[in-house]
């Protein structure tokens, strides 16, 4: 184990699969010279060359699309999209490309892994600040993950990279400086589908996506205070669900609150929360609890910003509702 | 200047006749309820596709539109798959989950007809960039209409081939019209391949209606692409004379304009330069061992089963064999 930064558990596992598997390449702005706007890609240019480390024009629709077809003829592309804001001019590829191939032509690989990070907190404004997390994993025959530890940021990346259809990795702007121990082993990797048991606890069911775990962590502090005891699932995958996880959680504690820092209508956290209504009605004492964005832009200064963040206080909150 | 041999001519003048064999019979079947869902026909177009495909090797790739019967056939599949397809029988080389627009096969090196117009463009810049990072020969040809020409993705697609010099060659089908709009109503110049020399490549002009200046060119930009010199953009100057499918009420097409355009249909021009080489007999057996194997194909498929429905679930996580 080595103690690093989550983007440095990123740039490991992108120079240990590039190492690897001579047909991994990376391309996208700003990811070569410079290593990337978050620093993910740093030194890479220098070590594999600029044919495998590319920086591109600003052109994200066509950078998506070519994705999908060098995947399909034999490269497994790594494509950084610097902010989950632009995944909206990238949508053609995924959903009237990469998500209909399989089916269609029955035995297609299309090994892609789109990058990307979004997320607010950082005071980057209404364009730069979003989690569109809905967007893609609406999209069936594409796969999502989100990690929020640094070894689960190696991990899944470098399994989405092995993985034979498209995978979206959703990273978040605040946790690339996270640090933590993350394992050496260079055949190291995170099942994609399976979730992480955060806080093991009895009376409710938090399940969270990306940076909103360490925020349900918060909130499980929160609550221990009031003897209310919350069990905190990282998710880590958006889709696939790891669907026996969350329904083993409700089992034991018969009542959710879901967190997603996407907007709320059609959000991420409908979903799970329908999910839910499906798979463990009987098991529930009390409606599902949504905590997500407000649906309005985030909005720029501080305070503004602030307020419409799904935080601790409001998940443990909208814990201590379904227990009321 | 390529010489074409009396052999690459009635190879590309079959295959057009086929071509053109087919549409007619989509054309019938549609008149008579049999179809399903918009065909986009290419009659008159059938000299882009087949000349331009007669210059790649069964190891190159295609990308294509919603309009790609010529293509299809000129890469190699076989017709009597795609016809089915076409009808959606359970024998058409997608098993009837694609229909006409989207037909793919990956070892014959079509990656796909494609019916978000435009998106050709970067598939086969993306199939390009794949054969560069693996340092292999294979090039890419891409088919796409002026009513593409005029999507931001056909921009950034030229660009990006033109800067990463990308074994690419982009096949213009110039068929004067996007849906039902005019390309004088789309853009501002007639002639879209002006817009190469922003792109640092070779734009040339040729006549689509003529298989064997289509194929000269191609033969061209595939070999400066497959030497690494980079992309080339063929503009081949043709025109639809049945419409943009077959659900088009018409209307907007001058009735003078397709006159002329009928008399040079491109399967006329193939004939007159075929008819001094090989002689009207010969020609006219082309024609009607072309009509039988179409008769027999269409028998084929009209009595082929139409396909059972299966739920299908996105595949599990790779398993590396190592």
């Amino acid at each position: 184990m080595t103690m690093m930064r989550y983007a440095e558990a990123l740039n490991q596992a992108l120079r240990e699969e590039m190492h690897r598997d001579p047909s991994v390449f990376l391309f996208g702005e700003d990811i070569a010279r410079y290593g990337g706007v978050f620093k993910v890609t740093r030194g890479l240019m220098d070590e594999f060359g600029a044919s495998r480390v590319r920086d591109t024009p600003i052109s994200e629709q066509t950078l998506a699309a070519m994705a999908v077809t060098a995947a399909m003829t034999g490269t497994r592309p790594v494509l950084e999209i610097m902010y989950a804001d632009f995944v909206p001019l990238v949508l053609d590829a995924l959903i009237n490309q990469a998500a209909i191939y399989e089916y269609l032509w029955q035995g297609v690989q299309m090994p892609f892994v789109l990058r990307t990070q979004g997320g607010g907190g950082a005071g980057a404004g209404a364009q730069h600040s979003k989690a569109l997390d809905s967007l893609v994993a609406h999209i069936p025959g594409i796969k999502v993950v989100a990690p929020v530890t640094p070894a689960d940021a190696k991990g899944l990346l470098k399994a989405a990279i092995r993985d034979s259809q498209p995978v979206v990795m959703l990273e978040h702007k605040l946790l690339y400086n996270q640090r933590a121990e993350v394992p050496d082993d260079l055949d190291f990797t995170v099942e994609i589908g399976k979730a992480r048991t955060v806080v093991e606890g009895r009376d409710v069911s938090i399940f969270a996506t990306s940076r909103m775990v360490l925020e349900s962590q918060k909130a499980a502090e929160l609550l221990a205070r009031d003897g209310i005891s919350a069990e905190v699932i990282d998710l880590r995958t958006l889709r696939p669900l790891d669907l026996p996880a969350i329904k083993a959680s409700i089992a034991k504690t018969h009542n959710a609150v879901v967190v997603n820092e996407g907007w709320r209508f059609c959000g991420y956290a409908a979903e799970l929360s329908a999910t839910i209504m499906d798979h463990a009605f009987h098991e529930l004492d009390s409606p599902v609890a949504r905590v997500t964005l407000p649906d309005m832009p985030v909005p720029y200064s501080e305070p503004l910003e602030t307020a419409v963040l799904p935080n601790a206080e409001k998940i443990a909150a909208a814990a201590r509702l379904t227990l009321s | 200047m390529t010489v074409l041999s009396v052999d690459e001519r009635v190879v590309m003048h079959k295959r057009m006749l086929l071509v053109r064999l087919l549409e007619e019979e989509l054309g019938t079947l549609h008149k008579a309820g049999k179809t399903r869902g918009p065909i986009h026909r290419c009659d008159g177009q059938e000299a882009v596709g087949i000349g331009a495909t007669a210059a790649l090797l069964p190891s190159d790739f295609i990308t294509t539109t919603h309009r790609g019967h010529a293509h299809y056939i000129g890469k190699g599949l076989d017709i009597y798959g795609v016809f089915a397809e076409i009808m959606g029988k359970a024998d058409g080389c997608c098993g009837g989950r694609a229909g006409h627009m989207l037909i793919g096969d990956l070892e014959a090196g079509v990656i796909g007809g494609n019916a978000i117009v435009g998106a050709s463009i970067p598939a086969a810049s993306g199939i390009a960039l794949s054969a560069q990072i693996k340092k292999t020969s294979d090039v890419s040809m891409c088919f796409f209409g002026d009513g593409a020409a005029q999507t931001g993705i056909c921009h950034e697609s030229m660009n990006i081939a033109g800067l990463w010099k990308l074994p690419v060659v982009f096949v213009l089908e110039h068929n004067q019209y996007g849906l039902t709009v005019h390309q004088s109503v789309q853009s501002p110049v007639a002639d879209l391949s002006l817009r190469a020399r922003g792109y640092a490549m070779p734009g040339v002009i040729v006549d689509g209606n003529d298989v064997a200046a289509v194929y000269q060119a191609a033969v061209e930009a595939v070999a400066r692409a497959r030497k690494g010199d980079g992309p080339t953009m063929i503009e081949a100057k043709t025109y639809r004379v049945e419409g943009f499918s077959t659900s088009d009420m018409g209307g907007y097409q001058d009735a003078e304009e397709i006159a002329r355009w009928k008399k040079r249909d491109p399967l006329q021009i193939s004939y007159d330069a075929l008819l001094p080489l090989i002689g009207a007999p010969a020609l006219q057996a082309m024609a009607d061992d072309a009509a039988r194997e179409m008769a027999s194909v269409t028998q084929k498929v009209l009595a082929a089963p139409l396909p059972e429905f299966e739920l299908f679930t996105p595949s599990s996580p790779y398993v590396e064999v190592l």
